[in-house]
């Protein structure tokens, strides 16, 4: 039995009308931080994409497993698509850490966090994804190379979120605990709120990719098709 | 506007910024579909229509 897709229309639509209503959770209903004042907010943005871009690497190597087990052509463009996702989200989260760092600890880096570190580890290796992928030639070797290599990263991100609970980061903050959410309630419905937003915000913008991808493979077949 | 306030909005704006660089990356994107599909179906046009060999 196979479970229909949402379609993208409502998808899209949903993720508009979360954005709104998280920005409303955030700023209004969410009280400032006593510690950080305003700064805080930042929190909301941040550790959410950082989460979604877990998801992506996640995603990619999921379905990077379903190409080597398969050999299904179509996951590998997802794969890749997730892994791009992934990175996007990569960069947002370290531009929006690097913002709250300089506002929380006065410099924009720390090479004495393990999480940060780990984080730019992991998106290094998945920036090289790329490189390794555009330097085969396209057909199922590239297919099989680039699923085991995305399938190898996602090693790195259960090591990157649980760095500062292993190695007892004092610098990079931990919110959540083996007590629960270190918040108040309205502070956790916003970051619930913000999560749902960008998560889904990032499915819509996989399902668009994925889509713009298949039409541009389609297009190239039907031309080839054509001009022979 | 406060120093925190700066840092918030600077967050909140790459955010917005990358998501807006993306829509625009797809609608260039989406604008090249458009013309290689009517490419396409300017080519399938001067193709002539299966059969037409068995006709005449």
């Amino acid at each position: 039995m196979s479970i229909a897709k949402p379609s993208l229309t409502a998808l899209a639509s949903i993720a508009a009308a979360l954005v709104t209503l998280s920005a409303v959770l955030i700023f209004v209903i969410a009280p400032e931080d006593a510690d950080q004042g305003f700064s805080q907010k930042i929190f909301y943005v941040h550790v959410p994409i950082a989460l979604t871009a877990y998801a992506c690497f996640g995603l990619g190597a999921w379905k990077a497993y379903r190409v080597l087990a398969t050999r299904g052509e179509r996951y590998d463009l997802e794969s890749y698509t997730g892994v791009h996702l992934g990175t996007i989200f990569g960069v947002l989260t370290l531009v929006t850490g690097a913002i709250w760092a300089k506002a929380s600890w006065g410099v924009w880096w720390t090479w004495s966090s393990n999480q940060l570190v780990l984080f730019l580890v992991l998106f290094l290796f998945y920036c090289a994804y790329f490189m390794l992928r555009f330097s085969v030639e396209p057909g199922p070797r590239r297919e099989r190379i680039s699923a085991v290599y995305a399938l190898f990263g996602v090693a790195l991100i259960p090591v990157s979120f649980f760095a500062i609970r292993l190695a007892n980061d004092f610098i990079h903050p931990t919110v959540f605990t083996r007590e629960g959410p270190q918040m108040t309630g309205e502070m956790f419905f916003a970051f619930c709120g913000s999560w749902a937003s960008i998560t889904l915000l990032a499915y819509v913008m996989y399902r668009v990719e994925v889509a713009g991808k298949r039409i541009d493979a389609n297009l190239r077949e039907l031309r080839e098709a054509l001009q022979t | 506007m406060s120093s925190g306030e700066k840092y918030v909005a600077a967050a909140y704006g790459v955010f917005v910024v990358v998501v807006l660089v993306w829509v625009a990356i797809l609608a260039a994107k989406l604008s090249r579909l458009e013309r290689e599909t009517g490419e396409l179906a300017q080519l399938a046009r001067g193709r002539p229509a299966v059969g037409d060999h068995a006709d005449g």
